[in-house]
């Protein structure tokens, strides 16, 4: 590897005047990139605060976004500079001969090494201490919530509707959802047809409904407000259309809300299969009936 | 290890244009369709006759088995009728077949037949991806139509999903081949200094798979299409109506497609290379052709098994992929994300291998850090079999195995960067030429940073939870592939047009084609980021009317990409067939091989096989030798026999 300045024309002088640059450039703009990123934008960014595991997808995002940033300007400033200085044309000359450059190479490899290796440690962390971060974690879940569970909700996804069964209220079923504020929520995602996705945004929640599958979720809600929930698995035809709207609402509220469901619903409740963690749809299909699955997960609950 | 690349093994007539001695009246396109339609109404027929209690919808005529027979039966009537089976029956049949005789053929109709040049497969490869590239293209300003308005439709929700479907499939599949078909085959034996590749059979073959798969995959259209998505997760596959058929069978005859191609390019590139290409000299090009080769027979054989599953699953009523019934769904995530994260890698790595291959070109220097490009290609094609599970982060399966799969993928964004710093390096003190085949790679970096940036924020499992299904990730992946590789794809047409056509295409409509492409592309797919991140699933009809004016943007850039590319399409077309710019002789001044020996390239590529002295990228060192001896006296003489040497 030549590491030499082969012609009088590509002096060392003047190649280390153009590091000077390229890193003074660069440093300007990406400690404002990422004032702005931190402090401005920071605040604002999805998916918001609602719940603790909301929380902190945000803080992830900012984490990653002012790191990434000044990578993205580094190679910005560096790639324009090149363009603006390092011109050429048919008549003039090569370039600098030059293949390799020992410490310049050892440097990159270093600092793309640590990067990555921090940002793999920080997302483990980030997964593992808010009880799996909001995302779905399969029917027997190793990281769960420090405080305790107050409330579950099963979702059932099917071709093309969500519907919520609380097992807490006599197992009724609704087709709205409200949660309590400020308290521990475990959601049990299932489906009875093909695979859906259960995705309450502004809660930080995602996991997908497998049919004959439990995937638990967690999240704790700080704050009151509206939430959208989408089907985020391709599902068929409707798919589009497979949203609903939920609530987070003070905890008497909620209270009155669930008795009062639950009282409405009675006899319908009275109707469906005994609450279980998976249910296997009717024969056809149709019609949204189900029964209590055949496997043995689904008589566990 | 030494490979003896003797004289004898790279003598014959192999490579060149084989007509498989018929005077008259010769096999072409049109009898391979005849007998592909034979052959698919004998296989529908026989499937109704042996099969017709299974049909989904007693009655219907809608029978599973009888469409995949169709098929598989219309597929080797198609072969039939091209001539492709003629010498391995006559082999079985113990007749010798004709002996392979050159004969140069003038005019168009070359093209349409099944020919063992590697230049002709090249150029079918060529015009046939372009092909199948604007039809997806079309499919997607269809995509976009439809969601100018969040509840206003144009197509109705079935139709919607049959054109996302299609679009999606469409470009996964045959872009897989978009640089290993055009350039690979064309290239390859060029670059190393051979004058054929090692099975032209099965590269000539590899190339008549791509108009069946895309005939079949278009014919799903009739039959009410697919709305399962290019990833066909099961049990929606298992449930969709026989379009879903056309979808498994087409994606499993390109994946036969890829497997043959990549044989032929891993054997040529291990046994074909001249005395002297030694590894540490291979070009760019070809290193990411090996990878990519490498990648695909690993990878691919596990996406046909997965069709195969789903297909008996569909036709023949087995229960593998289907849940409550002994099979699971998630055996299918398995299989088809198994295939298709290196799927995603060795459509990025063809890209790099032609943007370093041509940045040298421009930059007027040497490539910075051979080894280390090397390196990269070579980690990520290892690397990205150790990912798969990233897309199920969200799945409910093998939850406790995030970590690792955390781990993997940022893993990869490593041997990504070894990528940028050899560009960045490449560009350090250049004397850069601002042609239109270097726009395009300048372009290649600025876009896949996005690509390659946004990466790690998917792969970091609770940002994961919040983007993962939605058009952030749709965002992510199209700036690594239409950002990356087809930028590569354009600029390396502009490239090598002198060495294929003899024509420099007009730098200033190629200016035209560059920027529009460039601005349109960034103003359609930047703002998907935002829209995922505001909360925008993939796949939908209907979406939020908050985000109606941000859409209504993306659609709009996006016809004047499809207008920049449909520019490109009349001008290439219009100087290719009507005023066809003469250019000089090698006129980007490239020390690369492919450009030392004239055009029209000789038949056989090369009189002699020439010597290799010297790396192709010498650029700016008065000293270099040229890069090889086109008119070695006797190859051992000069003491270079071991060209295989490591
Ligand atoms: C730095 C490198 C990269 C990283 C870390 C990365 C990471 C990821 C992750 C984690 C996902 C899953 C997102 C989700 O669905 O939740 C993903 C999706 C995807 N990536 Fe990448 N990626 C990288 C580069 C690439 C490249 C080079 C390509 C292709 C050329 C690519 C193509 C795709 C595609 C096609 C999908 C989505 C497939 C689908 O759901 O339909 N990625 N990537
Ligand atoms: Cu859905
Ligand atoms: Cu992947």
């Amino acid at each position: 590897m030549t590491t030499t300045e082969s012609t009088s024309e590509f002096t060392q002088a003047e190649g280390r005047s153009h590091v000077r640059k390229i890193v003074g450039i660069w440093l300007v703009v990406a400690i404002i990139a990422d004032y702005f990123v931190w402090f401005v934008y920071g605040p604002h960014m999805p998916p918001g605060a609602m719940t603790d595991q909301a929380r902190g997808q945000q803080f992830d995002i900012k984490v990653i976004s002012v790191l990434a940033i000044p990578v993205l300007l580094f190679l910005w400033t560096f790639g324009f500079y090149s363009i603006a200085k390092f011109r050429g044309g048919r008549d003039r000359p090569d370039g600098y001969y030059v293949k390799g450059n020992v410490k310049t190479q050892t440097a990159w490899y270093v600092i793309t090494a640590t990067l990555v290796l921090f940002l793999a440690g920080f997302g483990t962390y980030e997964l593992i201490v808010p009880a799996g971060a909001g995302g779905g974690e399969g029917p027997s879940p190793i990281w769960t919530p420090s405080t305790p569970v107050k409330l579950v909700v099963q979702v059932i996804a099917q071709q093309w509707r969500f519907t919520y069964r609380w097992p807490q209220f006599g197992g009724m079923e609704t087709t709205s959802i409200n949660l309590p504020v400020n308290t521990q929520i475990q959601f049990d995602v299932t489906s009875i047809d093909v695979i859906h996705d259960f995705w309450a945004y502004q809660l930080g929640v995602k996991a997908d409904a497998n049919p004959d599958v439990n995937n638990v979720a967690y999240a704790k809600t700080l704050q009151l407000g509206r939430f959208t929930v989408r089907c985020d698995e391709l599902c068929g035809i409707w798919h589009g259309a497979m949203y609903n709207y939920g609530n987070v609402v003070s905890q008497q509220q909620f209270y009155n809300w669930a008795t009062q469901m639950q009282k409405q619903n009675a006899t319908v409740t009275k109707l469906l299969p005994k609450f279980a963690l998976t249910y296997t749809p009717s024969y056809t299909g149709a019609g949204g009936g189900y029964y209590p699955s055949g496997d043995p997960n689904g008589t566990t609950a | 290890m030494a490979i003896k690349t003797t004289s004898i093994a790279q003598g014959g007539d192999g490579g060149r244009a084989v007509a498989e001695e018929k005077k008259g009246f010769r096999l072409n396109v049109f009898t391979g369709l005849i007998v592909g339609v034979l052959g698919y109404l004998f296989g529908h027929w026989m499937g109704n006759a042996i099969a017709g209690g299974y049909q989904q919808v007693v009655g219907s005529g809608q029978n599973d088995v009888a469409i995949l027979l169709g098929f598989i039966f219309g597929t080797i009537g198609w072969f039939l009728g091209l001539g492709i089976l003629n010498y391995p029956i006559q082999k079985m049949a113990g007749i010798e077949p004709p002996a392979e005789k050159y004969e140069y053929e003038p005019g168009v109709m070359k093209y349409f037949r099944y020919t063992l040049d590697n230049k002709v497969v090249g150029i079918q490869y060529l015009f046939g991806m372009l092909f199948y590239f604007f039809t997806a293209g079309l499919l997607a300003m269809g995509i976009r139509t439809e969601l100018l308005s969040p509840t206003n439709h144009i197509w109705g929700p079935a139709t919607y999903l049959e054109i996302v479907g299609e679009h999606g499939t469409m470009m996964m599949m045959m872009m897989t081949s978009v640089v290993m078909g055009p350039f690979g085959n064309y290239l390859v034996p060029l670059m190393i200094g051979s004058k054929r590749v090692a099975f032209p059979r099965l590269e000539a073959a590899a190339f008549w798979f791509t108009p069946a798969a895309y005939i079949i995959l278009l014919s799903a259209l009739w039959q009410g299409g697919f709305q399962s998505g290019w990833t066909g997760y099961a049990p929606l596959s298992i449930q969709q109506g026989v379009g879903q058929d056309a979808y498994l069978f087409s994606f499993a005859l390109l994946g036969f497609s890829m497997i043959t191609s990549s044989i032929n390019m891993t054997a040529t590139i291990i046994n074909y290379r001249a005395p002297g290409m030694r590894w540490s000299r291979l070009p760019m090009i070809a290193w990411g052709m090996i990878t990519v080769a490498f990648t695909m027979l690993l990878s691919v054989p596990i996406l046909i098994d997965g069709l195969y599953v789903m297909g008996l699953d569909r036709s023949v009523q087995t229960a593998m992929l289907y849940a409550g019934h002994g099979g699971s769904s998630f055996l299918w995530e398995n299989l088809f994300w198994f295939f298709g994260h290196p799927e995603v890698y060795l459509l990025a790595l063809p890209g790099f291998g032609l943007t370093m291959e041509i940045l040298p070109v421009f930059a007027r220097k040497p490539l910075f850090g051979y080894r280390t490009a090397v390196a990269g290609m070579v980690g990520v094609a290892v690397l990205s079999f150790f990912v798969w599970q990233h897309h199920l982060f969200q799945s409910g399966m093998n939850p406790d195995m995030r970590p690792l799969f955390m781990l993997t993928t940022e893993l990869i964004s490593i041997p990504t960067g070894f990528i940028y710093l050899v560009g960045l390096g490449t560009l350090w003190r250049a004397r850069m030429r601002f042609d239109v085949p270097m726009l395009f790679m300048l372009a290649v970096f600025f876009n896949f940073l996005f690509g390659g940036i946004t990466g790690v924020y998917v792969s970091d499992v609770p940002v994961n939870v919040t983007v993962h299904g939605s058009y952030f990730v749709m965002a992510h992946f199209h700036y690594t592939i239409m950002g990356q590789l087809i930028f590569a794809v354009m600029g390396a047409i502009y490239y090598y047009s002198p060495l294929y056509f003899g024509i420099k295409l007009n730098e200033k409509w190629g200016k035209i084609h560059f920027w529009t492409m460039f601005v349109s592309f960034n103003s359609t797919f930047l703002p998907l980021f935002v829209l995922g991140l505001l909360g925008m699933p993939r796949r939908v009809f209907e979406y939020a009317a908050r985000l109606q004016h941000l859409n209504q943007w993306v659609t709009i850039s996006s016809y004047v990409l499809g207008l920049s590319l449909t520019f490109f399409v009349i001008t290439f077309v219009w100087q290719l067939a009507v005023t066809r710019p003469k250019s000089p002789l090698n006129p980007w001044q490239s020390r690369g091989l492919e450009w030392q020996v004239g055009y029209p390239i000789p038949p056989g590529n090369f009189d002699k096989i020439p010597v290799i002295l010297s790396g192709p990228y010498e650029y700016g060192d008065p000293n270099a030798l040229p890069v090889a001896d086109l008119k070695p006296v006797e190859p051992s003489a000069v003491g270079v026999s071991s060209g295989g040497e490591i």
